[in-house]
């Protein structure tokens, strides 16, 4: 345990902290000059945009620096020791444990998550097999996992990405850490998740005095959970202080413009539009009646694994084979509406955008567009069908949304190459420059492949290309998501803007209130693929009535920011 | 693992090593008959197995040919019998398997079976059963080396479709209007690629291997055409008598290219994988 000193004395202490990446172009100063201490039992939150250097700092804290990057200076010292800041293998590195953002690639492909949460936990203490197996079934409940037995046999490509990260959460956990590093740890959660697993890590700070570094971009949710912030710009600690003090009297310009960029749920919300002409009622561009897809699960865990489970826990060992990812969804949207579709992930609401664009075909129901079922055409067949062109998408990750090899001018120009009018290659240059100019990306960009270009840019090219062919429905899947809060600020705008210049129907699919709030009229609340509440934005938000609607917007993180000095700010 | 993390360094220069000499080798593959200095076929009973010297720069056979026009000659029937074998088994196997992991079904059930059939045969005896059976002419050696090849590359292509199958940027294409071929050819096929061109360098020097393999045990090309196979099996006789030039010229040529053409593909790997530029 730890003792009277140890409580008074930071736990971590890092002081002057320099890394160097090495690259084609010689060293890059990826972190300079960081000093920062946590003490037991308090959270710091590190915020910052992607490139900051808010992981590096993490993963030399934790001595996994990737092979290109090493420590110039500095020192880093834990529990009163200091690290060895060389290595690159962890090592001597007990009572810390970190979270990634990407939950799949940091789990075992090929290994049952449960086995893996005990893999964990019998390397780091003396239980027995059946002790450990319990235990992991409890973590696995703490991280509210449902059906905690049969997801023990699950393996990493059968759960939801949220999912996952409820796992590795769990494993960093199952060893009783005394400092926990959470890079983005919520990061493509749904409110609600996020909610509950921060307040597990709040509840076990408390509890254990287990000190806790949250690395995040969102800048609401720092704010609500820690108790000091570190700013972070260009490697560098720009800002640094009490949540409060940091929030409410922020010094410096870049603080200000990432306060002024965070989207509230309690301010901006836009007038409903209402777009009814002379009262009449607009007849439904989508019509979805009794919408259902089931998928088919395939074999939960071995043979053995199962009898196992159902020895051991009868009641829950059930086996269910099909799985309704959708379940008898009906739901109309009029033209030129924007509705928002909310839900946690796994709810069904990715699967739904799927079946309305066509990627997937449905199991039963119709999807009626300009009263023609569209649902009853092959997904196979669906490219060439004559509805193409008028249902776009813009997908969740602009990086893996764009053909790595092709520029981001040809990613525009494609659409209009298969479905567009025909026309020469000076007529669809111009045309592209102009869809270029109309998403505010220079044209200068337009021969550049993705990966030469930012996570705003890719953004940009992949709503260019979804309103190519001048789509009366464009369904938005998180667009936004994988976004800084600055570039997200940015990119709402622009969808706003293009609603309303080209007279979109916008289907946005979100998790993200606060982001649906601010371009919605109506909103959708999806869960477990049904659709349980509907309504108007402010009258649903305001008054949900719905216990898991009531649930979603009580999850918001609201953190105190306060606007009357932010009025400078710059917009990025 | 401590030695794994100097590869990256060292791979460039190995890699650009083995290019030039997998280029060298394709010239005298092109040039040999004008540059070999005496005529490959041409028997001389009085200067049998003389030792390497200024007339006969790798000495003479049994018969009195020139060891090192025959080398010369030889490289370009080897070469283009590996060449032609790996670009058969390329073409095939990529369409198969890109084919055969995109659609799944009873056409990915057919393509594998008949993957797992082939390969459950010990390959190079394969090879020999199709010569012996077809008869040992060129055509059919590149035809064996071709069939025994062609597995691995359905393999590769169908495991990097089946990772980019459901790709966002594949649904993309399929929404902007790409029917299923136009998806398999435009956008999965090119981001599969690098594997298989590393693959194919790979699968160069086992061909190599192979069609002189199956010379050296006589089903494949005949004697009296030079090639490095037949060479190494004539020159097996003097082993023991001491006349070391007749087998050791073209086992070096051999061994030089099959070499150059693993070290090439190691090279193209890392050439190709991001994570390393």
């Amino acid at each position: 345990m730890m003792s009277e000193i140890g409580a008074i004395e930071p736990l971590l202490e890092i002081e002057g902290l320099c890394v160097n990446i090495a690259s084609r172009r010689g060293n890059v100063a990826a972190v300079r000059n960081v000093s920062l201490s946590v003490a037991p039992g308090e959270i710091l939150g590190v915020v910052g945009e992607s490139g900051s250097g808010k992981s590096v700092t993490a993963l030399a804290v934790i001595g996994i620096l990737p092979a290109a990057a090493c420590v110039a200076q500095g020192r880093v010292r834990f529990a009163g020791r200091a690290l060895d800041l060389t290595g690159r293998h962890g090592g001597d590195r007990d009572g810390l444990a970190i979270i990634f953002q990407n939950p799949r690639a940091a789990l075992n492909p090929i290994r049952p998550v449960g086995r893996q949460l005990v893999d964990a936990l019998r390397v780091h203490s003396s239980l027995s097999m059946g002790q450990a197996t319990a235990r992991a079934v409890e973590l696995l409940k703490q991280v509210r996992i449902r059906e905690p037995v049969r997801r023990f046999w699950s393996y990493p490509f059968e759960l939801s990405g949220g999912m996952c990260q409820r796992v590795m959460i769990a494993i960093a956990l199952a060893c009783e850490p005394r400092l926990l590093i959470a890079d983005e740890p919520t990061t493509g959660l749904d409110v609600t998740t996020q909610k509950a697993i921060i307040d597990l890590i709040v509840a076990l700070a408390a509890r254990r005095g287990m000190a806790t570094v949250l690395i995040t971009h969102d800048l609401a949710l720092a704010g609500e959970r820690c108790s000091r912030l570190a700013v972070m710009q260009g490697g560098q600690v720009v800002e640094i202080g009490a949540t409060a003090e940091v929030l409410s009297r922020p010094r410096e310009p870049y603080t200000r413009s990432l306060i002024a960029a965070t989207p509230r749920a309690d301010q901006g919300a836009r007038p409903p539009e209402s777009r009814t002409l002379g009262g009449l009622v607009p007849k439904p561009l989508l019509l979805v009646e009794g919408l259902c897809r089931d998928y088919r699960l395939r074999n939960a865990g071995g043979t053995a694994a199962r009898a196992w489970a159902r020895l051991s826990h009868p009641g829950e060992a059930r086996r269910i084979d099909i799985v309704r990812a959708v379940d008898n969804v009906t739901f109309r949207l009029s033209a030129g509406e924007s509705v928002g579709l909310v839900g946690e992930s796994g709810s069904g609401k990715s699967t739904l955008a799927a079946l309305i664009v066509r990627l997937i075909d449905p199991s039963a129901g119709s999807i009626l567009f300009r009263g023609k079922d569209i649902g009853a055409i092959r997904a196979r067949d669906a490219a060439r069908a004559p509805h193409r062109r008028e249902i776009q998408m813009v997908f969740q990750d602009p990086s893996a949304s764009l053909n790595p090899r092709h520029t981001a001018f040809a990613a525009i120009a494609e659409p209009i190459r298969r479905l567009g009018p025909l026309a020469g290659n000076r007529q669809l240059d111009i045309v592209v420059r102009e869809l270029a100019e109309m998403v505010e990306l220079a044209p200068a960009l337009l021969t550049r492949l993705p990966h030469q270009l930012s996570g705003g840019e890719k953004a940009r090219v992949g709503i260019a290309r979804a309103i190519a062919l001048r789509p009366s429905l464009l369904v938005l899947d998180e667009p936004t998501a994988s976004l800084d809060v600055r570039v997200q600020a940015v990119i709402l705008d622009l969808l706003a803007k293009l609603r309303s210049e080209f007279e979109l129907t916008y289907l946005f699919v979100s998790h993200d209130l606060a982001v649906v709030r601010r371009i919605c009229d109506r909103v959708l609340v999806m869960r477990a693929g049904c659709i349980v509440e509907s309504g108007m934005t402010e009258q649903l938000l305001s008054a949900p009535t719905h216990p898991y609607t009531k649930e979603l917007v009580a999850a918001i993180p609201h953190a105190v920011v306060s606007r009357e000095h932010c009025h400078t700010a710059p917009t990025g | 693992m401590e030695f794994a993390r100097h590869l990256p360094y060292m791979q460039p220069r190995a890699g650009s090593g083995s290019l030039i000499l997998i280029v060298a080798l394709g010239l005298v593959g092109v040039v040999a008959p004008w540059i070999a200095p005496q005529d490959p076929l041409a028997t001389n009973v009085a200067v049998a197995l003389k030792p390497p010297s200024s007339i006969h720069w790798f000495g003479t056979d049994a018969v009195g040919r020139d060891v090192f026009s025959r080398v010369l000659i030889a490289t370009r029937l080897d070469l283009s019998i590996a060449a032609t074998a790996v670009a058969l088994a390329f073409i095939v196997g990529a369409a198969a398997g890109t084919i055969s992991g995109y659609f799944g079904g009873w056409i990915d059930a057919a393509i594998g079976r008949l993957t797992d059939t082939i390969m459950a045969f010990p390959l190079f005896v394969l090879a020999m059963g199709i010569v012996a059976a077809a008869g040992n002419t060129v055509a059919n050696i590149v035809y064996a080396t071709a069939i025994i090849n062609i597995p691995t590359y359905i393999r590769v292509a169908r495991a990097e479709v089946l990772v980019r199958r459901d790709a966002p940027f594949i649904q993309a294409a399929r929404l902007v209007g790409n029917g299923p071929p136009r998806v398999l050819a435009f956008h999965l096929f090119p981001n599969v690629l690098p594997p298989l061109v590393v693959q194919a360098s790979l699968n160069m020097s086992y061909a190599i291997l192979n069609a002189a393999g199956l010379s050296f045990i006589g089903l494949g090309v005949r004697p009296p055409t030079p090639e490095w196979g037949i060479m190494v099996a004539d020159g097996a006789a003097f082993i023991i008598s001491g006349e070391w030039w007749v087998w050791l010229f073209p086992g070096l040529v051999l061994t030089g290219a099959v070499l150059a053409f693993n070290i090439a593909g190691d090279g193209l790997r890392d050439f190709f994988d991001p994570q390393k530029r």
